[in-house]
């Protein structure tokens, strides 16, 4: 220990610096690279290995600016900054060294601008304007590079490639999947998967993006359109609770691609696969075009709106109140569930649900006002602890798997209790038992914990459950999320109590990974049979979706649903049969729900309707429409206004998707629904104890059909079902 | 000797009568070296020296044959001692030829992880082996040199600037050789002379 001087001047409060930047002071923090200080400041750098997300390579030279004292220029990438550092990135020497790089990174390149997907919005086409030269000087043999067959997504040009490395930093650091690497040496190095094989993990198309060249590009869009002659509108990716921020690229009304939108509060810059090439489901063959009637032979025949919608209206109208079943998918827009719950209930009806392939419902009355993963998005990154039951993480939530991984590599303990086990990429603790003994599984870690457990079936406590606990219990920040698998599992709620247990003896939070785009949303606009609008407990409980799909009511109507494959229920197709009137608003009119209907009503998809999903952290995030539907679909949330019009109904003056749910919000702003998860009396007793795995592309409707995505590996993986009777 | 005490390792190659490893005490002339390493083969005249290693600059006889192989010295002769491989070269050797097998050295090299060395020592090399194809034009020798600035300085690691030194010093020293090459249609220098003598 050593006694500090009185009379040494005080140390700099903090590790700031100063430096100066073309004759402008700048602060910086001491060791940051001097190109995040630039960037922080709005001088522009020139750069093409750098990325902000991607560990330093300062391979591709770009970014050399002059540095005073230093007898040679620097790369701004890679060189932390010092205190008093004079930096001159316009000078002389600095642009001539950038110049320099940039004549090099030209000779070897093809220059096929014109015949190239990424024109318009290369860097290397950028920047060749500020620093390029207009004539080449070089007059020998360009290098030519055989192209890569890595999958249905991404297609390769490897000529253009300009070796900076980012497509294999992003495979090695950000997926670990470690799918993409350099062969050879010198000019004839090349980016590649060493043996010939498909680049397959569910993040792969960011690849696309952060290619600064036209090297790796979108399969599916491949000269399909030149960017500057589409237009750029936000969207709210559909497929999981995330509420991953989009760009649709639109030409002529159609919706020709999805790339990110950078937020670093919940997706960063990253969209998953599913979340890119979905958009390609939007325009299957399937797609419902003209409202469809059911003739008296029995025959369907192409109507218009008018006939259509005074058809469904005659047809609801003559279902009893208490034999109606409204069923909706989970992924519509919150305007769709806010007219829809209304409709049910001008029609007196609280049979209402979207929980298709929720099997038990015993806990209904002990639910939040919306299923949420208990914490922002963007602190999962900073976790030390977490447990995760019943979810495959990465192809569920793609996104959030990546910042499990992230926490993970930063030192959390990650164990799943999964009826399988699965390849995350990083390491963590694997219980892998039947569902069967999920729940005395996760009692035992209750038990490991001290706490309550739910019901009396109790695994032995092991060594291995008091490390998991443990590992919660030494953790400051730390979670416990029930993922599609718990919420699959014939004893979900005591699952649910028993998590909720865990959590309270150990400190952690407590979150839900619902199923679909917006489940929360669905739950705050009441589409359940328990709780109305905002939240409110119902006056009487309605019928579930399990028990409106294992039972033929009088009439049902349909939103968004494929039957079979989004409910999962091996009685959905029978019930729905044997129903007396069905009108089911569809985008896609598939031979199962002509099976099942008498009026077909085309609605619009996510891109093709204004709206709002709230995601896992409670965001609300609305959007304008993008794309001009398909046909004579119309946005659901007119479909359903109109629909309470013809019914007589109040309530359905809304003249924008924004009233509709602002009317919502208000709503949900008053009621006084529980925030958090209340108690469950006993687990359900376990009959079938099966839980049904779903394929990533297999998620919804959209994704379902969308070409490419089939076309993956993962597509191909088989259907799973775990538990007794399948597959253990 | 202020800066170069004790001694060092010479690793002489090239057309000299005993090529090996000489270990001497730094400083020792280069004519004296010479001599220790048997002279010139076939009792031909000295050309040129490259006197630290390929990457190391060339030097002409005249003023090899004047300096000491001392850091200091062989700095002041406008080279360096590096790694003290000395390759010596006589009268019958065409520098063009030399600088194209350099060039090919580093070409083959390179890493490619880097920009400048990766593009540069092959564009390098294919510029000396079409002079030597006869296709040369008179404005390639003063690209060959701007393509060696351009890499010089701007690499990762030190090959670029390793490839980049013998390309200036080469062209500094044997313009003519160059030129010679080009004027006539990729007919070295050295082979008109013997013809001529
Ligand atoms: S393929 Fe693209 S991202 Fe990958 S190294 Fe080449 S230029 Fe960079
Ligand atoms: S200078 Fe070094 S790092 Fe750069 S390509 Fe050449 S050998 Fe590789
Ligand atoms: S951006 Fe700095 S070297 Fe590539």
């Amino acid at each position: 220990m050593s006694t500090p001087n009185p009379t040494a001047p005080a140390a700099p409060p903090s590790d700031s610096v100063m430096i100066t930047v073309d004759g402008v002071p700048m602060k910086a923090k001491k060791g940051e690279m001097l190109i995040r200080v630039t960037d922080a400041n709005d001088v522009y750098v020139p750069r093409f290995c750098y990325h902000e997300k991607l560990a330093v390579a300062a391979n591709c030279r770009m970014c050399l600016v002059e540095v005073e004292k230093a007898p040679k220029p620097l790369p701004a990438c890679a060189t932390p900054v010092m205190d008093g550092m004079i930096v001159h990135t316009r000078s002389a020497k600095a642009i001539a060294a950038q110049k320099s790089v940039m004549e090099f990174l030209l000779i070897n390149h093809p220059l096929d601008c014109p015949i190239c997907d990424q024109g318009g919005e290369c860097e290397l086409q950028d920047l060749a304007v500020g620093y390029g030269r207009d004539v080449s000087r070089y007059a020998e043999r360009k290098r030519v590079v055989k192209d890569k067959n890595i999958g249905p997504l991404v297609s390769t040009d490897m000529t253009r490639c300009i070796h900076c490395t980012r497509c294999v930093r992003f495979s090695q650091d950000i997926t670990g999947a470690a799918e993409l690497g350099t062969t050879n040496r010198g000019e004839h190095n090349e980016i590649g998967t060493y043996v010939e094989k498909t680049v397959d993990h569910e993040l792969s198309g960011n690849i696309i993006d952060l290619c600064p060249v036209g090297a790796l590009n979108s399969k599916p869009f491949r000269f399909r359109a030149r960017s500057w002659e589409m237009s750029q509108v936000p969207l709210v990716s559909p497929h999981d609770g995330l509420g991953t921020n989009t760009y649709g690229h639109v030409l002529r009304g159609r919706l020709m691609r999805v790339v990110p939108r950078a937020n670093d509060a919940i997706n960063e810059c990253w969209i998953s696969d599913r979340d890119r090439f979905s958009y390609e489901g939007i325009y299957s063959a399937d797609r419902l075009e003209k409202p469809m009637l059911r003739m008296s032979n029995g025959a369907w025949k192409e109507v218009d709106w008018q006939t259509a919608l005074e058809a469904a209206v005659n047809g609801l109208k003559g279902v009893p109140a208490a034999g109606l079943g409204v069923l909706a998918g989970p992924s519509s827009t919150l305007e769709e569930y806010a007219l829809l719950q209304q409709l049910a209930a001008g029609l007196g009806t609280s049979n209402i649900d979207h929980r298709l392939r929720q099997p038990d419902f015993s806990g209904d009355a002990a639910d939040p006002a919306m299923p949420t993963l208990g914490g922002a998005i963007a602190e999962v990154d900073t976790l030390q602890g977490l447990l995760v039951v019943g979810s495959n993480l990465r192809l569920e939530l793609p996104l959030l798997a990546h910042r499990v991984r992230k926490a993970a590599r930063a030192g959390a303990s990650v164990a799943f209790l999964n009826p399988a086990a699965f390849e995350y990429l990083f390491e963590a603790e694997q219980i892998v038992v039947d569902p069967a003994r999920q729940l005395a599984e996760l009692n035992a870690l209750v038990s490991a914990a001290g706490g309550t457990t739910v019901g009396n079936s109790v695994a032995d406590v092991t060594d291995r459950h008091r490390r998991v606990v443990e590992s919660l219990r030494g953790a400051q920040r730390k979670a416990i999320w029930l993922g599609a698998l718990a919420l699959r599992h014939p004893q979900y709620a005591a699952l649910r109590a028993a998590a909720q247990a865990l959590a309270a003896a150990t400190g952690a939070s407590l979150g839900v990974l619902a199923e679909g785009g917006n489940a929360a949303g669905a739950h705050l606009a009441g589409v359940l049979p328990h709780r109305a609008a905002g939240g409110v407990a119902r006056a009487s409980t309605g019928l579930s979706a399990g028990a409106m799909l294992s039972q033929s009511l009088g009439g049902y109507l349909l939103w968004d649903v494929e039957p079979t494959a989004d409910s999962l229920h091996e009685k959905a197709l029978a019930s729905l049969k044997g129903a007396g009137y069905v009108v089911a608003a569809t985008p896609y009119a598939t031979e199962e729900l002509k099976s099942v209907a008498q009026v077909l009503l085309p609605i619009g998809t996510f891109a093709e309707t204004s709206g709002t999903y709230v995601n896992l952290e409670g965001q609300w995030q609305s959007f304008t429409g993008a794309a001009l539907p398909v046909g004579e679909a119309r946005p659901g949330w007119k479909v359903l206004r109109v629909l309470g019009n013809l019914l007589g109904l109040s309530g359905f003056e809304q003249n924008s998707s924004e009233e509709v749910r602002d009317q919502l919000r208000s709503q949900v702003e008053r009621s006084a629904a529980p925030i958090s998860i209340g108690a469950v009396a006993a687990p359900t007793a376990l009959g079938q104890a099966r839980v049904a795995g779903v394929q990533v592309y297999q998620a919804d409707a959209i994704v379902r059909r969308a070409a490419s995505l089939q076309r993956t590996r993962e597509a191909r993986a088989p259907r799973v079902v775990y538990g007794a009777g399948a597959e253990s | 000797m202020p800066n170069s005490g004790g001694t060092i390792i010479f690793s002489v190659s090239g057309h000299v009568a005993k090529p090996g490893n000489y270990e001497l005490p730094m400083g020792i002339p280069f004519a004296e070296l010479l001599e220790v390493a048997g002279g010139m083969q076939g009792g031909r005249k000295l050309k040129a020296v490259i006197p630290g290693g390929s990457s190391c600059p060339v030097v002409p006889a005249e003023t090899m044959l004047k300096t000491n192989m001392d850091y200091d010295s062989v700095k002041a002769a406008g080279s360096g001692v590096g790694s003290a491989a000395v390759i010596v070269m006589d009268e019958t050797t065409c520098m063009v030829k030399v600088l194209e097998r350099l060039s090919r050295f580093y070409m083959s090299e390179s890493c490619g992880q880097c920009t400048p060395c990766r593009e540069g020592t092959g564009w390098l090399n294919r510029l000396i082996k079409r002079i030597m194809a006869g296709q040369g034009r008179r404005e390639d020798i003063d690209l060959l040199v701007q393509v060696a600035n351009k890499i010089e300085g701007h690499t990762i690691c030190a090959l670029g600037d390793a490839a980049a030194w013998p390309v200036q010093s080469f062209i500094k020293h044997f313009r003519h050789e160059f030129e010679y090459m080009i004027d006539h249609g990729g007919r070295s220098i050295v082979g008109a002379q013997q013809v001529a003598a």
